[in-house]
C-alpha cells in the first residue's frame, strides 16, 4: 500500500507540524533559522522558518509570533505536545540556517542577524530543555532544508555544496 | 510612523515617481556602461508578505547574483541589484568579451564578481543621485556586497528592518532590460526598501503628509 507523502512548506516567520510519512520543507534560509522539533518514537515534527531573534525588537502592535525565535519555539512546543500529547522531555532539535549572506565588516547589527538568530534559537531550546542533537549553522550560504519525519534525517541543500544530511 | 498598511495609493504613486526617476538614470548610466540601448519597464511599487518578495524575482530556491547596498543618510534603507544567474552570465560575457564564462566559473572568478559589483556600483549610485536630487535628502549608498544564492536567502537580508513593525515590504521595483530582448537578456530588478522610518521622511521631503 503506497501513502502519499505530503511535502509541508513552511513559509518565512511560520511554523507547521507533521507527522510521519509527512515531510517539512522550508526554502532558501539566509540569515533566518529553519528549527526542527522532533520527537522519535511518535515520529511527530514541527518546523519554524524564524526570522528574528526576541520579540523585544518588535515595534508592532500586535505581531506575528511565529517570527520571532523566543516567542515561535515556545508556541511551537506547546501546539506539538498538545495536539499529539507528547512528552515535553522527549523532545530533540535540529538546527539549520543563521548565514551571514553579505560579508559586511561595519557596524550595522542588522547585517549581523544571523548569528544572533542562531543565539536566541539555541538560548530558547536550552530555556525549554530541548537538547539540539545536529546543526548546520553560519557560514555563508543560503539553505532549502527538508525534515523527513519517518526516519528523522534533516537534508540540506546549498547552491555550492549540494545536499548534506545531518 | 507610516507602515507599509497604511500607504495610501498618492503614497504610492509618489514612491513610483522615485522608481521611475532613479532607475531612468540607472538605465542610462548602464547604456553607456554597454554601449547600448537598454529599456526600463514602468516601475511597479508592491506591497507585499514577505514570503510574496522573493517570488516576484522568480521564486525562493531561484540563483540570482545580487548586489545590496545599505543605504544611509536621511532615509535609509537597503537596496537590492538583482539579476538571474543566467542573466549574469550573459552579461558578463558581453561586458567583457570573455565567452568562456559559464554558470559553474561565476563563483570562483574574482574578475566577474567584481565585474558585478562595480555594476551594481555605478547603477546604484546614479539611482541615489538622482532620488537626491529629486527629494534634497542626502543619501549614501555602502560598497557594493555581492552574493549569488538563491533569492530567498539574499532578500531576506534586506528585510530585517522592515520586520520589526511589519509583515509586509513595500517594494519599489524596477526591470531593466536590453531594447533587442530577442537576442541578449539584462533583465535585472532594482529593489528599493526603505527603512520603516524612511517613508516619513520621504513624503515629507515632497511636501507630502
Amino acid at each position: 500500500m503506497n501513502k502519499t507523502i505530503e511535502i509541508i512548506q513552511v513559509k518565512i516567520s511560520d511554523y507547521q507540524l507533521a507527522k510521519a510519512p509527512h515531510h517539512l520543507k522550508t526554502t532558501g534560509l539566509g540569515s533566518c533559522v529553519g528549527v526542527v522539533i522532533y520527537e522519535q518514537a511518535a515520529k511527530v515534527a514541527g518546523m519554524a522558518h524564524v526570522m528574528l531573534p526576541s520579540s523585544t525588537m518588535a515595534r508592532e502592535v500586535s505581531f506575528n509570533f511565529a517570527k520571532y525565535a523566543d516567542t515561535a519555539l515556545p508556541a511551537m512546543v506547546d501546539e506539538m505536545v498538545q495536539t499529539y500529547r507528547l512528552r515535553r522531555d522527549s523532545l530533540v532539535a535540529k538546527i539549520a540556517g543563521g548565514a551571514q549572506m553579505f560579508q559586511f565588516s561595519g557596524k550595522s547589527e542588522a547585517l549581523r542577524v544571523g548569528p544572533r538568530n542562531v543565539e536566541a534559537v539555541k538560548e530558547t531550546l536550552h530555556d525549554l530543555d530541548i537538547p539540539v542533537i545536529s546543526e548546520d549553522v553560519g557560514g555563508s550560504n543560503g539553505r532549502t532544508i527538508t525534515f523527513d519525519s519517518e526516519n528523522g534525517i534533516l537534508q540540506i541543500r546549498t547552491i555550492h555544496k549540494g545536499i548534506t544530511t545531518i | 510612523m507610516i507602515t507599509p498598511e497604511k500607504l495610501t495609493d498618492f503614497h504610492k504613486d509618489i514612491l513610483k515617481e522615485i522608481g521611475n526617476i532613479g532607475a531612468g538614470n540607472a538605465a542610462t548610466a548602464l547604456s553607456q556602461l554597454m554601449n547600448r540601448t537598454i529599456d526600463m519597464k514602468v516601475p511597479s511599487v508592491k506591497m507585499a508578505l514577505f514570503h510574496e518578495v522573493t517570488e516576484l524575482i522568480g521564486g525562493d530556491e531561484t540563483v540570482v547574483a545580487a548586489t545590496f547596498f545599505r543605504v544611509t543618510g536621511d532615509a535609509p534603507g537597503n537596496m537590492f541589484f538583482i539579476l538571474p544567474l543566467q542573466e549574469a552570465v550573459t552579461y558578463l560575457r558581453e561586458l567583457t568579451g570573455d565567452s568562456e564564462i559559464e554558470e559553474e566559473s561565476i563563483f570562483s572568478s574574482e574578475l566577474a564578481q567584481s565585474a558585478l559589483q562595480e555594476t551594481g556600483n555605478i547603477l546604484a549610485g546614479s539611482y541615489l543621485s538622482s532620488f537626491s536630487d529629486f527629494t534634497g535628502l542626502k543619501l549614501y549608498p555602502s560598497v557594493p556586497f555581492l552574493s549569488i544564492d538563491m533569492a530567498g536567502a539574499v532578500l531576506s537580508q534586506g528585510l530585517v528592518e522592515l520586520s520589526q513593525v511589519s509583515d509586509y515590504a513595500i517594494l519599489i521595483d524596477t526591470e531593466l532590460r536590453g531594447a533587442d530582448n530577442t537576442q541578449l537578456g539584462m533583465d535585472g530588478h532594482f529593489l528599493l526598501l526603505p527603512d520603516p522610518d524612511s517613508f516619513e521622511r520621504i513624503f515629507h521631503a515632497l511636501g507630502v503628509t
